[in-house]
């Protein structure tokens, strides 16, 4: 039974991680059908522009929250004026274009960017500090770390923020309205090309958040953590139906729990393979997912 | 009374490709302050293509689109709305996943006067009550009269100085078709300039002051309304003679 | 090139360039020690100063200032198209046929290890030009076929003692079983999904290659792996088994180019272009797409079969998602759907990287801005099929 118990807040705790980083995926493919396989890459590229802010920050002195919460902050931002650079170099030129030459040049940037962080970075683990998060509490067999507290409460809050802007700010609503039919988005005033790069940016953001919170957890990163990742994160996008928010966060979930408890019970050297197996069990069952598709589906 | 200088929206010779397919192949027309203009012809005429143009969905590659005298062929679609310039496209094409409020809110998106706004979603209430009963409910949940309703909410939402109608009466039932047509007049006497595009050429033309008529790309009759009415060719081709 | 255009041009590359700066300098400058700004200054040097030259060559070539250079070069290679198109194409074949003869016997070990690998990666471009570009399958994973292929050879002449010979049919028979498995779910999905469906396909069977340790050895891989005979003699040197690859990459070539001008490749092209015209023309979808990853997966498995003795050794490593991605590259970027594409597509991504030894750090940083690049400039690849009449998109 605590076993059980165990499985289950390491699952809600993984669900959470892959739940942030699946959102970019879906408002992406949302808004304009494109499937960023460069996404995991900003993942990985917040992972480690935590440790270096957090190295930075706490060599100079300050209190290791404030390092964290800073670091979190600079991360996220930096992100998110990477995907906007990346979108508006590699993606939008090819807006119109066949969806093979946007995949192809999203593979190549997703190629580049982890060959830039390999060279930037080196090819080794870059260690986090663990002190500041280390500790928990335990009930007989079953131990809650500080982190996985702090990964669920940092995920939960990141989750409300992003839903409040989505569903009660006028740049949210902007955001819904490009997704669920461009042109009439257009011939209401909006901008799409802003809405655009601002959806990038926000999904990369989260997506580091999730990196720096996973470097805490497993105490380093490295250059190629984004792909495996990223293909979980993208079949629990469409596990709880693409373009869906509210999706994204359930299979966000159900991809971790799966993962947890497999790897718990069946065999943890194939737990890779259960998230691809949901991946390709969806899309061959139940192709709109959970909770629905929310992608524009219509045409000029 | 129509102002006889400067068309409020002109468009002069203005070519359009749709994919490869020349759709528009040299349209010509005039729009003065104030009136009512109807553009009729058969389906795959070009008509919803001459709308998508002056918005600049679809790239004019050849010709002028003149708005207030000013040539618009490449500002972009989304600054036209705060020109004073809004289209309801074909389709009613309201946004499926927002609600009936959050529609409406989208025709004001440009505005930042929010006293204003409220006041005019109020009025828009007042037009078509159906939608107050249902304003929490999502736009796609709607039946297509409600949709329709919706629509031309939305785009008085904008407070629109010259208003683009793609076929605001497909698919309606005629007691709110009729309801539709005089709510367009009555803008229309408020001040709003209209382009209407029907296919219901009676309708229309019963409802504006001039016309044209599209055929193939091209424009092949420009008159005052009442006289395309009594047109025996016009009777034969678009009013079921 | 009109001085206004001129000047939003350096404006952009200004613009892009301060991003850049912006991008690099926190992952290089923000040192616990201290911030510093002299790495990335050197870094941005080396770009900026690039950007520089290149945007520099392009305004003067499009000013036209050039000519007196491009104009001999383009009359030269318009010269030897000439040429192409006027020799007979037996003679054209029979010419390259003679070269790749001779080849072994006048180069040393290194060429020999360059060309036996251009010839193994022309059979995996051709196998995934049927599914990609004749077919238009956008295949992620198929580089897992290779690793079956190879996987079977050995695990068949360790455990059986089969020749290589045999085993070769047999390695094609295993991946196009393969490729059925892997097709089978993915006939009724859309585009972009079949991409990561074919990608999670491939990583699949990659880890469990390197799980299954009962069978596969796991990540130490199977070693000792025979090489092939002939009338019971080894053939060790490496210049034999160029001449064994060349022979199955000839036969390949020739497969394929059959295949495309048969009613399959007629029938391929036409689920590529409009699968429902497809079908409602009578065309049996879900067999042809079945057929179309079963015969690239075959010539993968051939292809496979041959690494497997070549090496001597596989391991899961060898099959992994970049490799796929590599391969596709090469058929996308040499040229979809066309034989000659997809050699030249191999040429430039196998042999010229070869010419840059020393800069090997840097390959794939290359290989992905490469790939970026050629599809907003040239997405059709460098030597594209030559299609009847033109497609509306390709209309420019």
């Amino acid at each position: 039974m605590e076993f059980f118990i165990q499985q289950l807040i390491n699952g809600i705790t993984l669900g959470g991680v892959y739940a942030l980083i699946a959102l970019g995926y879906t408002m992406v493919y949302g808004i304009i059908q494109l499937i960023n396989f460069a996404h995991g890459e900003f993942f990985a590229a917040g992972g480690y522009m935590g440790v270096i802010l957090i190295s930075y920050l706490a060599a100079q002195g300050l209190h290791p929250y404030a390092c964290l919460g800073i670091s979190l902050v600079l991360a996220m931002g930096y992100c998110a004026l990477l995907a906007m650079a990346v979108e508006q170099l590699a993606y939008k030129p090819l807006r119109q274009a066949s969806r093979l030459a946007a995949l192809l040049s999203a593979l190549g940037m997703s190629i580049f960017l982890q060959n830039g962080l390999m060279l930037t970075q080196g090819v080794y683990d870059k260690p986090y500090p663990t002190e500041i998060t280390s500790g928990g509490f335990e009930w007989g067999l079953v131990t809650v770390s500080y982190m996985q507290i702090f990964i669920v409460a940092l995920t939960a809050a990141l989750l409300i923020g992003l839903n409040i802007l989505v569903f009660k700010t006028r740049i949210g609503r902007a955001m819904r309205a490009t997704s669920q039919d461009k042109v009439m988005a257009a011939l209401v005033g909006i901008n799409s090309n802003r809405v655009i790069a601002t959806t990038f940016a926000i999904g990369a953001a989260l997506a580091a958040a999730a990196g720096i919170m996973v470097g805490l957890y497993y105490g380093s990163v490295n250059y190629s953590m984004g792909f495996v990742p990223g293909i979980k994160a993208f079949a629990a996008a469409v596990l709880g139906g693409i373009g869906n928010i509210t999706g994204a966060l359930i299979g966000g979930l159900i991809i971790g729990m799966v993962e947890i408890f497999a790897a718990g019970y069946i065999s943890g050297e194939y737990k890779d393979v259960f998230a691809f197996i949901i991946l390709i069990g969806v899309l061959y069952f139940r192709p709109t997912g959970i909770m629905g598709e929310n992608v524009d589906d219509t045409r000029v | 009374m129509a102002d006889n200088k400067t068309p409020i929206l002109e468009l002069k010779n203005v070519v359009s490709a749709y994919g490869r397919i020349q759709a528009l192949k040299g349209i010509s027309l005039k729009v003065y302050d104030g009136e009512i203009v109807t553009i009729i012809g058969a389906n795959g005429a070009g008509k919803s293509t001459t709308l998508m143009t002056i918005c600049n969905i679809i790239k004019a590659v050849e010709g002028d689109v003149l708005y207030k005298g000013k040539r618009i062929n490449n500002v972009g679609s989304e600054i036209l709305p705060t020109m004073g310039l809004c289209q309801v496209p074909e389709g009613r094409r309201i946004f499926p996943r927002l609600t009936v409020l959050e529609n409406l809110d989208m025709g004001a998106f440009f505005r930042d006067d929010s006293a204003n706004i409220k006041s005019d979603v109020e009025r828009v209430f007042e037009l078509f009550p159906k939608l107050r009963e249902r304003r929490k409910q999502l736009g796609g949940t709607l039946s297509g009269g409600e949709q329709q309703m919706l629509a031309m909410g939305r785009a008085l939402m904008s407070r629109p100085k010259v208003l683009l109608l793609d076929e605001p009466s497909m698919g309606l039932a005629p007691l709110l078709v009729q309801q539709i047509f005089n709510i367009i007049k009555m803008i229309n006497e408020q001040g709003v300039t209209v382009v209407l595009v029907e296919q219901n050429a009676n309708l229309a033309l019963q409802c504006a002051q001039r016309g044209y008529v599209l055929e193939t790309g091209k424009v092949v009759m420009e008159d005052d309304a009442d006289k395309l009415l009594t047109n025996p060719d016009i009777r034969k081709a678009y009013l079921g003679e | 090139m009109t001085t206004q255009e001129s000047r939003k041009l350096w404006l952009a590359c200004g613009v892009g360039l301060v991003w850049f700066l912006i991008l690099l300098w926190p992952m290089l400058g923000i040192q616990p020690e201290g911030l510093e700004f002299a790495k990335t200054f050197k870094v941005f040097g080396y770009i900026a100063v690039a950007a520089v030259f290149i945007m520099f060559f392009y305004q003067i070539q499009e000013a036209g200032h050039l000519d007196i250079v491009g104009d001999p070069i383009k009359s030269a290679t318009s010269n030897i198209g000439k040429i192409y198109e006027f020799l007979p194409r037996w003679a054209l074949l029979g010419i390259v046929l003679a070269i790749a003869i001779i080849f072994p016997l006048v180069t040393g070990r290194y060429a020999h290890d360059v060309t036996i690998s251009v010839l193994i990666y022309i059979c995996l471009g051709l196998g995934l030009n049927i599914v990609v570009g004749l077919a238009g399958l956008l295949d992620l994973g198929y580089i897992a076929f290779y690793g079956v292929g190879a996987y079977t050879y050995a695990l068949m002449s360790l455990h059986f003692g089969m020749s290589f010979w045999l085993c070769l049919p047999v390695a094609g028979v295993t991946a196009a079983i393969a490729g059925c498995i892997v097709g089978y779910p993915t006939l009724r999905m859309r585009g972009d999904y079949l991409a990561i469906v074919t990608l999670g396909f491939g990583e699949i069977v990659r880890l469990i290659f390197n799980n299954w340790m009962s069978l596969t050895n796991g990540p130490n891989g199977i070693l000792s792996i025979p090489r092939p005979e002939i009338f019971g003699y080894q053939l060790k040197s490496l210049w034999m088994l160029y001449y064994v690859i060349l022979a199955i990459a000839i036969f390949t070539i020739i497969s394929v180019y059959r295949l495309n001008y048969s009613r399959i490749g007629r029938a391929w092209e036409a689920i590529r272009e409009d699968e429902t015209a497809a079908e409602l023309m009578g065309v049996n979808t879900f067999l042809l797409k079945l057929l179309a990853y079963a015969t690239g997966a075959t010539f993968a498995g051939f292809a496979g079969a041959f690494f497997a003795a070549r090496m001597r050794f596989v391991g899961p490593e060898s099959f992994t998602f970049l490799e796929s991605a590599m391969v596709l590259a090469m058929v996308v970027l040499g040229g979809m759907g066309s034989i000659p594409g997809v050699i030249l597509g191999v040429l430039v991504l196998v042999a010229l990287p070869e010419a840059f030894r020393g800069f090997e750090l840097y390959r794939m940083l290359v290989f992905g801005g490469v790939m970026t690049l050629m599809m907003l400039i040239r997405p059709a690849g460098i030597w594209p099929a030559k299609r009847v009449g033109r497609r509306s998109e390709e209309a420019e």
